[in-house]
């Protein structure tokens, strides 16, 4: 353990927990649950280059533990990424970030995280020999597609794109697909929801629409709300400490006399 | 939870065994510099261990950097040192609530492996979360003054505690404005 603490570590996990956490298990502690992203993210090609969308909810068992989170991640300013899956393995993931990402991926999710690492990713991008969408499954597997979806609310958003996918869309016509596909399943799965986030890849400009449609507004908030009078909470015992501006060391002159 | 130019983050002081309670005092909301905190939830034991191997990569850094980390950035350090082990994780979620650049205040909350939750309004965790799910949507309003955040978060932490049979006796609420930390004990219901 006093190795562990000298120096931040190199990276690559740690498994000293597992044999405590096996222990903890038997004892009856469960587990927290990991926050999943049970989710709808879509891809397509259209003329120009590609769309990605994702919905915005982020799941603890089955509740909402985030009404507006961001699934489409960037990686290069001409390839951003979508995931689907455990949180927090999405996010590391993307985070380690690659040009020949796709290849990386592949090896990395076969060999190394071999499955255990729940993560599904639809990725996008343009450079100089087109647009490409492509999706990698937990256990490393990837396709290249013209349309993809990925995540619990897939089956839907596939039917929106299976019926009215054609070759050579529009911008619009491919944004205004991607949001239909993603409001199919926002409103027929229930491990996704709330708001639709697009991504708009062309040959030298990408547009990150965020929240570009919100169909799930708030209504039901009242307006007057909450008004707590000041002394309504019984205090035992306070204390107020006040912040200090830091000091600032600079540059002296030489003592002088 | 989030006001203007201030926040406020908040903890029950119970620590149990299952439905044993040990302490009424338990500590769970750690300083890490003057306007950066910490909550943890969970397992007693990594609530501490966790704290204190932050509160050492945080001295390291004021010795490299010559300065205090910046919360976006402990937000990183943390989410870092949480999917180290993922495959053995700690049996905590974190809460982080800081002041950053210009006194904007920053919260966000994580899964026990590290994944963020960066929110605007307020973020829960622990065993009474899905009453403080509750609370919190119903009794937040943008933009609250000191007196009133510490209120609400009072009220809305009372509230759902209540019906939570593994948390409460007592409240310990914090708010943290630019220029002053308002440390508060609040009472409640010891059963």
């Amino acid at each position: 353990m006093a190795g562990a603490m000298d120096l931040p570590p190199k990276g690559g996990f740690s498994y000293d927990y597992c044999r405590r956490n096996a222990m903890l298990a038997d004892k009856g502690l469960k587990m927290p649950g990991f926050l999943k992203t049970g989710t709808t993210i879509v891809g397509l090609v259209f003329q120009d280059g590609v769309v990605l969308g994702a919905d915005t909810r982020a799941t603890e068992g089955p509740i909402v533990a985030d009404k507006n989170c961001e699934k489409i991640h960037f990686m290069a300013p001409n390839i951003y990424c979508c995931g689907a899956g455990t949180a927090a393995d999405t996010e590391a993931i993307w985070s380690a970030r690659s040009f020949n990402f796709t290849v990386m991926q592949l090896v990395v999710n076969h060999e190394f995280y071999q499955g255990h690492v729940s993560a599904a990713l639809v990725l996008g991008g343009v450079d100089v020999t087109g647009p490409h969408l492509h999706t990698v499954y937990p256990h490393g597997s990837t396709d290249t597609l013209p349309f993809a979806t990925m995540g619990s609310g897939s089956l839907a958003a596939m039917s929106v794109f299976e019926s009215q996918y054609k070759e050579g869309l529009t911008r619009e016509e491919g944004i205004q697909l991607v949001a239909d596909a993603i409001r199919a399943g926002i409103f027929n799965d229930l491990g996704s929801g709330s708001n639709v986030d697009v991504c708009v890849i062309t040959k030298g400009k990408t547009e990150y629409l965020r929240n570009h449609q919100l169909p799930n507004p708030r209504t039901y908030v009242s307006s007057k709300g909450y008004s707590f009078t000041k002394g309504q909470t019984e205090v035992l015992y306070t204390k107020i400490t006040q912040l200090k501006p830091k000091v600032e060391v600079t540059e002296g002159d030489a003592m002088e006399e | 939870m989030v006001g203007k130019n201030c926040f406020a983050i908040a903890s029950d002081r119970r620590l149990g065994v299952q439905l044993q309670t040990v302490a009424t005092d338990f500590q769970r909301v750690f300083k890490i510099h003057d306007k950066l905190y910490i909550g943890l939830s969970g397992l007693a034991t990594d609530v501490q261990t966790l704290y204190q191997r932050l509160v050492f990569r945080h001295k390291l850094y004021q010795l490299r950097e010559e300065r205090d980390m910046k919360p976006q950035t402990f937000a990183s350090l943390v989410s870092a040192l949480l999917y180290e082990k993922r495959f053995g994780p700690y049996f905590c979620q974190p809460v982080i609530a800081g002041l950053g650049e210009d006194n904007e205040p920053f919260i966000c909350t994580m899964d026990c492996i590290g994944a963020k939750e960066l929110a605007k309004d307020f973020v829960v965790s622990g065993t009474a979360s899905e009453s403080l799910y509750g609370a919190c949507e119903s009794m937040y309003k943008p933009n609250m003054e000191p007196e009133e955040l510490f209120e609400t978060v009072s009220q809305a932490l009372q509230a759902s505690v209540d019906r939570d049979c593994l948390s409460g006796w007592g409240g310990y609420v914090l708010v943290v404005t630019p220029t002053e930390i308002q440390e508060r004990v609040i009472k409640g219901r010891m059963d």
